[in-house]
């Protein structure tokens, strides 16, 4: 395990280089999208028209913060990770069009966005459920809101961190997912526990 | 006198309180198992999970995004004047701690999607009534997170199978659950009853702190068997593998029907958030979960 602190634009020679269970904090550009960002960036991209921002090298968050506007000034008051599973539909076009590097959420993410990681050269950075606090603290300034029509948990929040982590490295460029290795032992744990309890 | 406003007052505070700090009991959980994690990724979640925390405190704010919806466990001395208004009291005071703390809004009708905003609807804040012997009020908030709430599970077992198929239910809910509850979880189990039944003591028992055991042996063994079944399957600190996939399990049960067997296992994530105040009938105000200055 390393800990690697990483700068936007990341290039895919730095990201190929984390593996699995590497830590690693995020410190620039990055920008919130649930699944109706997911769908509009890729209509977008199916139209010909140009993102409101160029997402190549950031990273992109599975968030729908709680914002406050204090003086004209948006300020994120609470940014827990949204359970990423939800965006498999739609994260592997938006990894090969975009060019998103470092993909970040909780519960990790399937077969379809791990392929595309290994393609394209992009990793998933697991946040810690419900740490809201700690993410918050993280991120230094809201540059611009896009796509407000979406509603404030949905818009696309285009935001500056610094440190934005720990994020372990659960799904690496080279193929390998955490997850999926965890729940292959979770089910080979299941008949062994069944038996020392009786049951 | 317990007034409906020092009861409005003491709820507002719990749900601050509830949602911005854990109990004792719950923090020394997760720190004992961040010390003995073994699993590198699992330690960095509870690391992490350990400073929001601790921000959270510091700052003031919600350490989870999610502040739940709100339920209330009311112990009313059967001597307490004025019982028809509490149910009031605690409407407006989540109304204010929305507000106030702020609490994320967590109220939709289920038919028309739509948010109420102030956390209060029909049945919500729910409010589970226990009448004592006595002239205190005792009132503990639980707001419970919509990501455990998903992996609560209900069995309708047979009753031959009995005890051996509760613990295989129990371990099947956890395994089916994996990262999704946010573990290190705690799991309420309870047997017996009915469909309801099992469900409510479940849930209730998540209100017993985890470092007190059961008071019947028997059932301090099962919990102690279940805690470390769940925590064998390897799921780990937000489902990235290690030894800690609960902090503690609670059993309690009730007589069934001779044909059923209910099973219910009531699942709470690492941010178990409670809180709890007595009030005597001479206003003076004790708070149970928390240290207040």
């Amino acid at each position: 395990m390393a800990i690697y602190k990483l700068k936007t634009p990341i290039s895919e020679e730095k990201v190929r280089k984390l593996r699995v269970n590497d830590v690693i904090y995020v410190t620039g550009i990055m920008i919130t999208a649930r699944d109706a960002a997911h769908r509009r960036a890729l209509e977008f991209h199916k139209e010909g028209k140009a993102l409101p921002v160029n997402l190549q090298g950031l990273a992109v968050f599975h968030c729908g913060p709680i914002v406050k506007k204090d003086d004209d000034k948006w300020m994120v008051v609470a940014a827990g990770p949204t359970t990423s599973t939800r965006m498999d539909l739609f994260e592997d076009e938006f990894i090969k069009n975009f060019k998103v590097r470092v993909v970040i959420g909780k519960g990790g993410m399937g077969k379809k966005t791990t392929n595309a990681m290994k393609k394209y050269g992009a990793v998933y950075g697991a946040f810690t459920g419900g740490a809201a606090v700690l993410a918050a603290k993280a991120i230094k300034k809201v540059r611009s809101v896009e796509w407000y029509d979406l509603g404030m948990p949905e818009a696309m929040w285009v935001l500056e961190v610094e440190d934005f982590g720990p994020l372990t490295v659960a799904i690496d460029a080279h193929g390998n997912n955490l997850f999926e290795d965890v729940q292959k032992k979770v089910e080979e744990e299941r008949l062994k526990i069944y038996q020392k309890l009786g049951a | 006198m317990i007034t409906k406003n020092s009861v409005e007052d003491v709820a507002v505070k719990l749900l601050y309180l509830a949602v911005t700090e854990l109990p004792q009991d719950v923090k020394k959980a997760l720190q004992q198992a961040c010390r003995e994690e073994e699993s590198e990724a699992g330690k960095t979640q509870l690391k992490a999970i350990l400073d929001n925390m601790e921000l959270a405190e510091k700052t003031r704010t919600p350490m989870c995004q999610d502040t739940g919806v709100i339920i209330f466990y009311v112990k009313a001395g059967g001597q307490v004047k004025g019982l028809d208004k509490i149910e009031k009291a605690l409407r407006n005071a989540t109304v204010r701690a929305t507000k106030e703390v702020p609490l994320r809004p967590n109220a939709v009708d289920p038919f028309t999607q739509k948010n109420t905003g102030d956390n209060t609807g029909r049945f919500i804040p729910f409010i589970n009534w226990e009448i004592v012997p006595g002239d205190t009020l005792e009132i503990t908030v639980m707001p419970k997170g919509g990501g455990s709430e998903n992996v609560c599970a209900l069995g309708m077992l047979s009753p031959g199978i009995g005890v051996n198929g509760l613990k295989k239910f129990v371990v099947d809910t956890v395994i089916n659950a994996g990262a999704k509850p946010c573990p290190p979880n705690i799991l309420g189990v309870a047997v017996g009853g009915g469909a309801d039944i099992a469900m409510k003591l479940a849930k209730a028992a998540l209100l017993r702190p985890l470092d007190q055991p059961n008071p019947d042996p028997n059932l301090a063994k099962l919990e102690k068997e279940l805690y470390e079944a769940a925590n064998s399957t390897g799921i780990g600190p937000m489902g990235l593998g290690g030894k800690f996939t609960v902090l503690g399990v609670k059993v309690d049960y009730a007589h069934r029907h001779p044909a059923s067997y209910p099973v219910a296992v009531a699942v709470q994530c690492w941010a178990a958030r409670r809180a709890s105040a007595r009030i005597y009938p001479d206003g003076k105000i004790e708070y149970l979960t928390h240290k207040v200055v």
